[in-house]
């Protein structure tokens, strides 16, 4: 079949060699940092971090009941991303998210209850129980809806951008996308038409180095995405995504850009997802990803990191966050309670909103 | 003979099939170390290597493209898409490419693809993960769709589908994927693309079925005296078999669980009106999905054509 046997086989070989992620090298808070941003933004970002990572882990704890039946793509271990990006987003901004959406739509104001219920499948879920965790809506809070369809949301973050440009209004939109997004060819049509457009279009990638259990070194042949940005003329930076701070910093930098009229910004925040591609459980055991480097991830845990930061500046008290975690652990029993105890959707409620009924 | 469910007969297909001909080659998300989302892949990364067993980016339309250049050059491409709500993105090059080249060449290029998905409902995940829209594919000239019901009649189609010499869309239903496991036997045997199978004979009425409904036209038919085809290949669909039965029974009854609207019962149902009206006892009656998006969890189970759905379409023809 092939003459040049030799030369594919060392392409092959280096194409499936595992580049060992990287969580140092990136952009991380400036010295100015922590001291530039007001001390109730803080606690904000680590009440947003926390009610992510307490969603996730009840998710976890009551996923084996069987009764809650969407398949869940959690996002521990993520969680700072989705906190310290939308901290800088007003209500009528949008955001466009993927199947790895939880902490997006908590981060952007979703109200837990309906969350839940969601997941639930039940008719007070936010997407009326039809759609389970992939399908999240809340058009109140510029949540349009997230996609199991890989890259599927970006280009319509463009068109956001677009309509709010043309509408004359100040809105930015957000495209949250992961690593393997970037292997569509949504996001560089995407990339190069904000860019063209000058649109105040954020495209916001959470670079966890794996697609399912495809390493990023299988799939793109460097591993710098925010690189990408200077082929389509548009600022690229790359930061840690677990520096809830770093983050923080160049979302600001983004969205102040967009809402200003600057154009569209890529910011990669580098990350790792603690379990599995799908489902509560961890995947190391499987032998999908090493387990060493698993390791090195849990210990720059995003919670205990910003825990440790407000505590050494001073910002929260030891005691003020256990009421908040005992607080956050209330809002989410009673979310569970509220999703379990709902009705599910009526038989007649599939040919709802399928066509406009007047 | 060993007993295999129908990932294990596909992947046997492929393996059999890889080894006798060395152009044949799979590719897709995760085929390779993963062994693909449903494990149909499992240990041909291993045997074959990773010149045949492609691991690729994260971008259908990009493999089936890139499918589509190598069958030109010669090779017997596989490609695989992880779900058939996945397919979308690559419909450009199905669509505007595959079906084409061989008309566009006029003849002097073929396209021996073959792009295998999982479709259909019942494994509770919403929306694009329950898809099971085979008849865009079948609107299309140029291509064929291939419809596996069983582990032995996967294995067999697969054999002839990669040996087409045109390009084929493969629709593996999850359902059936480790429901039912039968003899497959190992080595040589094919079943012909374009001829349907008859499941059971009877007098009284037809029932068509494909893919999973198969299963549920069987379970409705108890008690009936029912002529039973199972399509497996719906484009080009075998009118032999189908106006043969409808001239026996006069009765018809044509279940998919895709939505009824242009679903392919329609285009079924149409060529027997045109080709053996005359024949007709009762009017043809179509068992489907809704015309709504596929919903999630509960509502699944009330989208789906049940056994008793199935029964009350036959009853309906009978009683005509
Ligand atoms: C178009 C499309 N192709 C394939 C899939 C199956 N799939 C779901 S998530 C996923 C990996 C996504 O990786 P990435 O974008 O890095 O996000 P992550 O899961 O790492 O957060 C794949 C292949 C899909 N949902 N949509
Ligand atoms: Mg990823």
């Amino acid at each position: 079949m092939v003459k040049n046997k030799k030369l594919i086989k060392t392409a092959v070989k280096k194409s499936v060699r595992l580049v060992r992620t990287q969580a140092d090298s990136p952009r991380r808070a400036t010295k100015k940092g922590i001291n530039s941003i007001p001390a109730k933004t803080l606690k904000g970002l680590y009440e947003t971090i926390l009610r992510i990572r307490r969603f996730e882990e009840k998710i976890i704890e009551v996923y084996p009941a069987q009764d809650m039946k969407t398949p869940v793509h959690l996002c521990i271990g993520e969680e700072a991303i989705a906190a310290a990006v939308c901290i800088h987003l007003r209500k009528d901004d949008y955001i466009f998210s993927t199947h790895r959406s939880h902490g997006h739509s908590i981060a952007k104001g979703s109200d837990m209850k309906r969350m839940m219920a969601e997941f639930y499948g039940r008719k007070t879920g936010c997407s009326k129980g039809k759609g389970g965790s992939m399908h999240l809506c809340d058009p109140e809070n510029g949540i349009l809806g997230s996609t199991a369809i890989v890259g599927g949301g970006i280009p319509i973050a463009v068109g956001a951008g677009l309509a709010s440009l043309m509408k004359g209004t100040d809105t930015v939109s957000v495209a949250f996308f992961g690593d393997g997004a970037m292997d569509e060819g949504t996001f560089h049509e995407s990339m190069n038409f904000a860019s063209l457009k000058k649109l105040p279009v954020i495209f916001l990638c959470e670079n966890n180095f794996y697609a399912t259990n495809s390493p990023q070194s299988a799939r793109q042949p460097h591993d710098n995405i925010a690189m990408r940005a200077a082929g389509y003329g548009m600022p690229g930076v790359q930061v840690d995504g677990n520096d809830v701070v770093a983050v923080y910093e160049a979302a600001k930098e983004a969205v102040d850009r967009a809402r200003a009229g600057g154009g569209p910004s890529l910011v990669e925040c580098r990350t790792y997802r603690w379990k599995g591609h799908v489902g509560p459980d961890c995947d190391v055991e499987k032998g999908c990803r090493p387990r060493d480097e698993h390791e090195m991830w849990l210990k720059k845990c995003p919670v205990e990191r910003t825990r440790k930061l407000l505590l050494e500046n001073k910002i929260m008290s030891e005691k003020e966050m256990e009421k908040l975690l005992d607080n956050i652990n209330k809002e989410m029993d009673e979310a569970v309670e509220f999703g379990r105890s709902s009705p599910f959707p009526d038989a007649s409620e599939l040919f709802d909103d399928v066509y406009y009924k007047g | 003979m060993p007993k295999l469910n129908m990932v294990q007969a596909i992947n046997l297909a492929l393996k059999e099939e890889m080894q006798r001909d060395k152009n044949v080659l799979l590719l897709g998300e995760d085929v390779g170390k993963d062994g693909g989302v449903f494990r149909v892949s499992e240990g041909l990364l291993e045997q074959f290597g990773p010149e045949r067993i492609i691991d690729t980016p994260l971008a259908e339309s990009g493999i089936v493209g890139a499918a589509i250049g190598m069958a030109v050059y010669g090779l017997r491409p596989v490609a695989e898409i992880q779900f058939m709500g996945f397919i979308y993105p690559a419909l450009d090059q199905i669509f505007s490419h595959a079906s084409r080249i061989r008309s566009r060449s006029r003849g002097r290029f073929t396209c021996p693809l073959v792009v295998r998905a999982p479709y259909g409902a019942g494994i509770k995940a919403p929306e694009l993960h329950s898809e099971s829209t085979e008849a865009l594919f079948c609107h299309m000239p140029g291509i064929k769709v291939v419809v596996p019901s069983s582990p032995y009649n996967a294995k067999g189609l697969l054999l002839s589908s990669i040996r087409d010499p045109d390009p084929v869309i493969f629709l593996e239903s999850t359902r059936l994927y480790r429901s039912i496991k039968e003899e497959v036997p190992e080595g040589e045997y094919s079943i012909p693309l374009g001829k349907a199978r008859i499941v059971q004979e009877g007098k009284d009425v037809t029932l068509i079925a494909w893919g999973s409904m198969l299963q549920r036209a069987l379970k409705a038919a108890e008690g009936i005296d029912a002529d039973i085809i199972d399509l497996i290949t719906l484009s080009p669909f075998d009118e032999e078999a189908i106006f043969k039965s409808v001239k026996k029974t006069g009765r018809v009854v044509i279940i998919h669980e895709a939505p009824k609207t242009c679903g392919f019962g329609a285009e079924l149902s149409a060529t027997i009106a045109e080709d053996a009206m005359l024949y007709l006892k009762a009017p043809i009656i179509r068992i489907t999905g809704f015309d709504a998006v596929m919903p999630f969890s509960k509502l699944e189970d009330y989208y789906m054509p049940t056994a008793e759905r199935i029964k009350k379409g036959i009853q309906e023809v009978m009683k005509y």
